[in-house]
């Protein structure tokens, strides 16, 4: 069953997902895995929040994945995001001057998460967003949603996805503007202020 | 009251009868488990309560998400898919060896992107802190491997069979023995995290993980074959497991789908 005949159409059907569990912590994290903007980089943000359940507890075994594009709205096709060293085995991590686009963050015990990446550039007819992807115990199939940071409201506005939702569902994917280039951006996976997930058809 | 294997069971049992229902009126197969799986329990409080917002992709081909990340050979080592060579020792246990393709829905290889897995040693036990199982930890197996694909979509692993683990859900609650995967396409939204299976594992019908899975040849994609050829004489047994990534990506969109 699990060897797919490519030649029949109709056999070629998706291999379910499963929950990526509490054990990943050594296999899927690695360091700097937020650190995805250039060292320096003037267009540096800092994005930074909490994950919770439904009843309001942080999660402290989430892991999210941050992808988005370039401030000139490119889409980074560098990789590089996970450099090891072939001698040692070890993680070199990111060289630091090359943008790859893509970061992974473990939430902390307190269920926290950060990372640094750069403002990403509008891309079609979007606002700009950064495309986050949530796994978790108990999840059994990951979460897409967006962050959008604040501020440009013309742009907000004429985004396809927001112009479709109710304000207060719409605000859960706009991140607080915490001065300085940092932003708020929590993810609450069920119950009051549920986050907007989206589903790619 | 303790949560016993016959409450999961029933539990099962009846997720089971309402899908075949849904099927019945007319639903479309779910290829995918639901969020919303009870049996599981720690899907009760981490499932979204409202249903998904759809994009259509179509409507806008410059979707970031439409994108992949990309990976290269600096981002893993050359024996990265070799599981039982990262330590100074053999590690414990039947060597298995892990094959197959990484395609999407219309059966073409994904090339070129990583293939991440992380797994039990074969007393059944994780490398892992928070890891309260007391089998024994093996000094020669960590458990994680990665590669990237080739030209055809393989990927290929070394390692060992994992074993069976007990685990909180409910008294008596077991794992079947299972590599858990993470796996990228060519797009964004077809990113893709799960586990692969042994084929015959008594512990597949009391496993709610697996049974989340409740259309019946859904839960047989995540079980491996038995690959003969794959087996390399002398040395280990061959198991051969496809994936196929869900979820569209930018040339749904040049056909017009
Ligand atoms: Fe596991």
């Amino acid at each position: 069953m699990t060897k797919i005949d490519t030649s029949r159409p109709e056999s070629v059907l998706p291999t379910p997902s499963h929950t990526v569990g509490p054990f990943y912590g050594y296999a899927l994290p690695f360091p700097g895995g937020g650190d995805i903007a250039p060292v320096g980089h003037p267009d540096t943000i800092t994005v930074q929040g909490y994950v919770y359940d439904g009843e309001g507890n942080p999660l402290p075994d989430a892991l999210v994945e941050l992808w988005g594009p370039g401030p000139d709205g490119r889409v980074p096709t560098t990789d590089g995001s996970m450099r090891r060293d072939p001698s040692t085995g070890g993680h070199l991590g990111r060289n630091g001057v090359q943008f790859t686009g893509w970061g992974r963050i473990q939430t902390d015990a307190d269920g926290h998460w950060y990372a640094r990446t750069l403002r990403p550039g509008a891309r079609g007819r979007s606002a700009p967003y950064l495309s986050v992807c949530v796994f978790a115990r108990g999840l059994l199939v990951h979460l897409f949603t967006r962050i959008y940071l604040p501020g440009d409201r013309a742009a907000l506005a004429a985004d396809p996805l927001l112009a479709g939702l109710a304000e207060e569902r719409r605000d859960t994917l706009i991140a607080q503007d915490g001065g300085d280039g940092t932003y708020r951006f929590d993810i609450r996976l069920q119950g009051e202020g549920e986050t907007v997930f989206l589903e790619f058809r | 009251m303790a949560l016993t294997q016959q409450d999961i069971d029933q539990e099962i049992a009846a997720e089971r009868a309402a899908y075949g229902k849904r099927i019945a009126d007319g639903a479309p197969v779910e290829h995918q488990p639901r969020r919303d799986y009870a049996p599981y329990r720690s899907s009760v409080l981490r499932h979204p309560k409202q249903p998904p917002v759809a994009i259509d992709v179509a409507q806008d081909p410059e979707l970031v998400e439409l994108f992949s990340p990309a990976f290269g050979e600096r981002d893993i080592t050359e024996i990265d898919n070799d599981l039982t060579r990262h330590h100074r020792g053999e590690p414990i246990g039947e060597r298995i060896t892990v094959s197959g393709r990484l395609l999407d829905r219309d059966g073409r290889p994904v090339r070129g992107q990583l293939v991440e897995i992380w797994q039990a040693n074969s007393a059944g036990r994780y490398a892992h802190r928070r890891e309260q199982h007391d089998a024994p930890l093996d000094p020669n197996f960590t458990g994680v491997g990665r590669t990237l694909t080739d030209d055809s979509g393989h990927y290929r692993f070394t390692t060992v069979q994992p074993g069976p683990y007990p685990w909180r859900n409910h008294v008596n609650a077991w794992r079947p023995a299972h590599i858990h995967f993470s796996v990228f396409g060519s797009a964004f939204t077809q990113r893709l995290v799960t586990q692969m299976y042994f084929p015959n594992d008594p512990l597949f019908p009391y496993d709610p993980i697996l049974q989340s899975v409740t259309d019946d040849a859904a839960r047989q994609r995540l079980i491996a074959t038995y690959d003969h050829g794959l087996s390399v004489p002398e040395f280990s047994l061959g198991y051969h497991w496809d994936l196929v990534l869900d979820g569209p990506n930018a040339t749904w969109i040049e056909e017009g789908r």
